[in-house]
């Protein structure tokens, strides 16, 4: 069996729980496919869920900045352009070790919070300098891989880019799957592709990104998600940032419905990543609350919780200072990354 | 607790709605209301008010006028004032002043919902994302219609003076469901809010007068039960437009059994949620969120019983629990809550009382363990399992937010377990094959089924239910009939003395002649049948000549014949092509016979008269073959990603009263437009000429009429009406006969609510087919069932 070749975890560890079980960290489980075929998803159902979540939740004052605060430390600050340079990669790191001003923090009662980026995320080229950046601050590193965001290079090249990452000391490694696997309902090859590029993380947790714009349906995000958990994936991820469509609520929706149902069946937690097109602290606040909704607090935290972003810091260290100061914020005020 | 604290927890938090503006709309009335009558706030009568509390709090939020009788009578007076000028009115003018309270309400859209919400206890998330908007877009859609009007409805008339009586539950969307296509038809309206939400109708009397409405084209009197009671006894009302429960709805259709008055009732129900083993029941227990805990389950068309397959209902359950648990119940200006207070102490008194007999019945009863409020008038979100079609909470409604759940094996044992039930409001569908979906939609006895979605409105899809849960649509084009009439109708004579039966002192026997004696019978299940109590009774002409002899048919007769009926579901099930082949069949079969038949029909009516109308007859049956398959439905459009079929749909069994003149051409009329949409009969011929049996059945059998479509007995009048009017197997009752017997078929159909059709004791001239045909006949003969099917991968 495929599924056998996965690296067991040495002595599994609870790292969360749903309805009161425990669950595990995911070691993935053999190919499922009658699972995989079983998945059904009513689109316009999803969606009409999607647009009622935002109007049913929503948080207020001091328990909107606390959420506010927790974005942050769950956020994958992101940098994946073209024009990337290493000198952009630490000012990016610089920001993840105080994304808020001391002084905001003291205004807000929280500087003993120190509150942190959960990771930066950069090409495997840069995931060096970030890693030094970042030394002793406890932010982690990601480096996108496997021939980001297409995905399309040649299957030893992926793995052998992941291996690079895993060596360099790299915590996290989000990973891109061939979207062609899904849309030809491959799932045994799309299953061995995860499951190579997880053994090739080693120690480092694996992403596992979707690609959800290009997967077209929320049916085919559903099989995807359930294939890439069981191929042992730490995370999955909704989106490269670099598809027409990105995170939207509807594929969030799928996605944490999958987790749930996996951690149900089979007693293991996956998290959970949007990325792209998530740029205010409103859309924050509403993904937070789709997590509390459909999985619960522990998939408020960034051990199991991540936003990809780039862009929306800015807004919501904004929106902390209206908070702290009663008075609109300008970006201007707030230090770029 | 500080941010960091918080940061830890992530709880919620309030989230309150601020009310000041409401309560300062409140305070400028001095939170004390009169009644809006010819534009303008008059004191009660008689003094009398009473006080509207907040369900949250139990704090009074304003006093309100008790309506009396004389208060009524002022406001029937000023809608009829009113109504001569309102009715002059161009429909374009009378559309832009609906297109101005659509308007108006989108502007104090804010202050609407915080009222209803403040007043009704619903969630403000609800008043404000669901009531309000669907407010204002009942009003720009019947905008649409009033300006429409005339090219589309060209040949009808308005009722006149409507009134309309409305509950607490959604307490602005039934007034706008109200008054809207009223308004749209030129109607002019007196409104009875419930007495425990009158404030958004009061808020809209404002908007009234803010938009210039003119003065007693909306008249609004507050009050209790006895309020809505003068309103519907008053001589001078046309037309009733109900929504409440069944039980009002019964006491209504007796006090206006013996009037003109239009009725039209919008009911209670006990709607099935059905889920297929192969539907996305992650989405589907989200729909059971909005099928029972929207409005904290007051809702008529809440989806109560849970039907599950086997094969998932585990697991469902298990979602449903895990779905329960975060749920927020509090208070509902907060805008994070899913479930607010229940509107008054005696409706809270209510669901526990019913949850209790249900859990004494062997129901398992789980709440989830979350916050509830400390005071104010809550009731957890509940789901009751091993809940059997016997017990009563899966009979009756509770109107609170209380789930019974129970399972089924097949599609088919689905569709007998939903339809089990005197209701028929609305259902639920959840499969991910649309040929299922579709199939069991088909199947079910409701007047909206959602596929894959629920408690999904609209103003262009009419709602309203089969059964029990009431007659007429409101919304959509259906929706309009209500307030309309054939223009020739509402004028039509009275039915003069020819409804007497011709008994002469002495029937003189006319000399046998060549022909053999013959012996006319009943007409049941496909078989001529002698009558039960073995009696005839002699059939004069009007000279008193005897014409022959016919089967006095009684009440045993009728039962046979209502089974016989029921059974003949391959008529139902014939495609309309079929229906309209077998027409056609008869046409040409009376054709064939047609010197015959006018023979003998001539005895009673004359020779002359008598070709005329079998001449007529052949006509008649050609237009409702024609119509058999031409008889349709629509899809309507509501602004959602979505198709929304209105079908037509027949009826079931109709009982009918022919009238004494025209025997065969009136029968024919009547039975044909009841036939050609699919449904099955049970006549009552003209009591003066009921031979006219004999040449029927042969007719009859000869074009290939199933058993029991059609059904002929014969006998006196008042006494099968009564029968027939009160069979609960009788899906409506048709009387063309004198006003006597239109109001006992409105005071017999009681019992089961079943629709009525009547001439209102006017005359028809059934050779005019602008009369005696067409679609005022289908429309009767069927009722509108909404699907919705949403779509999209």
């Amino acid at each position: 069996m495929p599924g056998d070749n996965i690296t067991a975890q040495s002595t599994p560890e609870v790292i969360a729980t749903l309805a009161g079980r425990p669950l595990l960290s995911n070691r993935g489980m053999p190919l499922n496919l009658d699972w995989v075929k079983e998945v059904r998803v009513n689109t316009s159902a999803v969606e009409r869920r999607a647009q009622t979540h935002v109007a049913r939740r929503t948080v207020k004052k001091e328990w909107q900045a606390a959420w506010l605060l927790r974005a942050i430390s769950c956020m994958d600050l992101t940098t994946l352009s073209g024009d990337d340079t290493e000198e952009r990669v630490r000012r990016l790191c610089a920001k993840a070790r105080q994304p808020i001003q001391p002084a905001l923090a003291r205004n807000l009662g929280v500087e003993q919070l120190e509150i942190k980026i959960a990771a930066v995320c950069v090409y495997h080229r840069f995931a060096e300098t970030a890693l030094r950046a970042l030394e002793g601050s406890g932010v982690k590193v990601a480096a996108v891989s496997t021939g980001f965001p297409a995905g399309l290079s040649a299957l030893e090249e992926r793995i052998a880019e992941v291996r690079r990452s895993a060596e360099i000391g790299v915590q996290e490694i989000d990973t891109v799957i061939t979207r062609a696997h899904v849309l030809g309902g491959r799932w045994q090859a799309l299953y061995d592709e995860i499951a190579e590029f997880k053994r090739a993380c080693g120690n480092a947790h694996i992403k596992v990104i979707l690609g959800a714009g290009d997967l077209l349906t929320l049916r085919n995000v559903a099989r995807a998600s359930v294939v890439a958990m069981m191929a042992g994936a730490d995370f999955i991820k909704t989106s490269t940032g670099k598809e027409p469509t990105n995170a939207t609520l509807p594929v969030g929706l799928v996605m944490t419905r999958a987790i749930r149902e996996y951690a149900q069946e089979t007693g293991m937690a996956v998290g959970f990543k949007p990325a792209g097109g998530i740029r205010t602290a409103k859309q924050a606040t509403e993904w937070l609350a789709l997590m509390k909704e459909e999985l619960g607090t522990p998939w408020m935290r960034a051990e199991l919780f991540r936003f990809g972003a780039s862009g929306l810091l800015n807004d919501i260290e904004r929106q902390l200072e209206h908070h702290a100061t009663g008075r609109y914020s300008a970006d201007y005020r707030h230090p770029i990354a | 607790m500080s941010i960091a604290e918080k940061f830890l927890t992530m709880e919620y938090g309030p989230a309150p709605e601020d009310p000041k503006e409401a309560y300062a709309w409140l305070e400028a009335h001095g939170r004390r209301f009169g009644h809006f009558i010819a534009g303008e706030w008059r004191q009660p009568a008689d003094g009398k008010f009473f006080d509207s509390l907040d369900p949250a709090t139990g704090e009074k939020i304003a006093t309100v006028a008790q309506g009396s009788a004389t208060d009524i009578d002022a406001a029937v007076q000023a809608a009829k004032t009113a109504l001569p000028k309102w009715q002059a009115l161009k429909p374009h003018q009378r559309a832009r002043y609906l297109y101005a309270l659509a308007r108006a309400v989108q502007r104090h859209s804010r202050r609407l919902a915080v009222l209803e919400t403040m007043d009704n206890g619903k969630p403000i998330r609800e008043s404000r994302d669901i009531d309000i908007p669907l407010v204002a877009r009942h009003f720009y859609y019947h905008a649409g219609w009033a300006q429409l009007l005339k090219k589309e409805f060209p040949d009808y008339t308005a009722c006149g003076v409507v009134g309309q009586i409305i509950p607490w539950n959604f307490p602005l969307l039934m007034l706008a469901w109200k008054i809207a296509p009223a308004l749209a038809t030129a109607n002019t309206v007196v409104l009875k809010p419930a007495e425990f939400t009158s404030l958004t109708a009061l808020a809209f009397a404002e908007i009234c007068s803010e938009i210039g409405l003119p003065p007693g084209v909306v008249n609004i009197v507050t009050g209790d039960g006895s309020t809505g009671e003068a309103l519907v006894k008053h001589s001078q009302v046309d037309k009733i437009a109900f929504t409440g429960s069944s039980e009002v709805g019964r006491a209504i259709r007796s006090a206006t059994a013996h009037t003109h008055k239009r009725l039209s009732l919008e009911l209670g129900g006990k709607s099935p949620f059905v889920v297929f083993e192969d539907a996305d029941l992650d989405s589907a227990v989200e729909g059971l969120v909005d099928a029972i805990w929207l409005n904290q389950g007051e809702v008529c068309c809440a989806g109560s019983r849970l039907l599950m397959q086997e094969s998932i209902a585990e697991v469902l359950i298990g979602k449903i629990q895990d779905r329960m648990r975060t749920l927020r119940v509090g208070p509902p200006l907060d805008k994070a809550i899913d479930i607010g207070a229940i509107v008054a102490p005696v409706q809270l008194e209510r669901i526990r009382r019913l949850v209790d007999q249900g859990v004494a019945e062997g129901a398992t009863c789980w709440q989830p363990q979350i916050e509830m409020p400390s005071r104010g008038l809550y009731f957890p979100p509940t789901l009751l399992s091993n809940v059997h079609p016997t017990s009563i909470v899966a009979q009756q409604e509770i109107f609170g937010p209380v789930l019974a759940a129970m399972t089924f094996r097949t599609p088919a044992e689905a569709v007998e377990l939903a339809n089990n039930t005197v209701y028929g409001l609305a259902a639920c569908v959840w499969s991910e094959s649309v040929n299922v979906a579709l199939h069991v939609a088909a199947q079910l006895k409701a007047g909206v089924v959602w596929v894959n979605c629920t408690n999904l409105f609209d103003a262009a899809c009419g709602f309203g239910g089969y059964r029990e849960s009431g007659y007429g649509r409101e919304g959509g084009r259906e929706g309009l009939r209500e307030y309309l009439e054939p223009s020739w109708f509402k004028g039509a004579p009275e039915l003069k003395n020819a409804e007497v039966s011709a008994t002469g002192a002495s029937p003189r026997r006319q000399t046998p002649d060549a022909l053999i004696d013959r012996t006319v019978k009943l007409y049941i299940g496909g078989k001529q049948a002698r009558p039960d109590s073995g009696y005839s009774m002699e059939v004069l002409n009007p000279k008193g000549e005897l014409l022959g002899e016919a089967p006095l048919g009684n009440r045993k007769d009728i039962r046979n014949a209502v089974e016989a009926a029921r059974k003949a579901a391959n008529w139902s099930n014939a495609t309309a092509h079929n229906r309209a082949q077998v027409l056609y069949y008869m046409a040409e079969n009376l054709s064939l016979r047609q010197e015959e038949i006018a023979g003998r029909l001539g005895a009673a009516v004359g020779d002359k008269l008598a070709k005329k109308e079998v001449a007529a007859s052949i006509e008649r049956i050609f237009s409702y073959a024609a119509w058999a398959d031409k008889f349709e439905g629509a899809v309507h459009n509501p602004p959602f990603r979505m198709i929304a079929m209105a079908l037509n749909e027949p009826l079931g069994t109709v009982g009918m009263i022919c009238p004494n003149q025209a025997p065969l051409l009136a029968l024919l009329s009547l039975i044909l437009p009841a036939l050609a949409a699919g449904n099955t009969v049970v006549a009552v011929p003209s009591e003066t000429y009921p031979l006219i049996i004999g040449d029927l059945y042969q007719l009859f059998d000869t074009s290939d009429l199933p058993a029991g479509a059609v059904n002929l007995v014969s006998g006196h009048k008042a006494q099968l009406l009564k029968t027939l009017a009160e069979h609960d197997d009788v899906d409506s009752i048709w009387c063309f006969a004198d006003a006597e017997s239109a109001a006992a078929a409105k005071a017999f159909s009681m019992g089961n609510l079943k629709q009525v059709f009547t001439n209102e004791g006017r005359a028809i001239d059934w050779f005019d087919p602008s009369q005696g045909e067409g679609r005022w006949f289908l429309e009767h003969a069927t009722q509108v069932k909404n699907i919705w099917v949403p779509y999209g991968e």
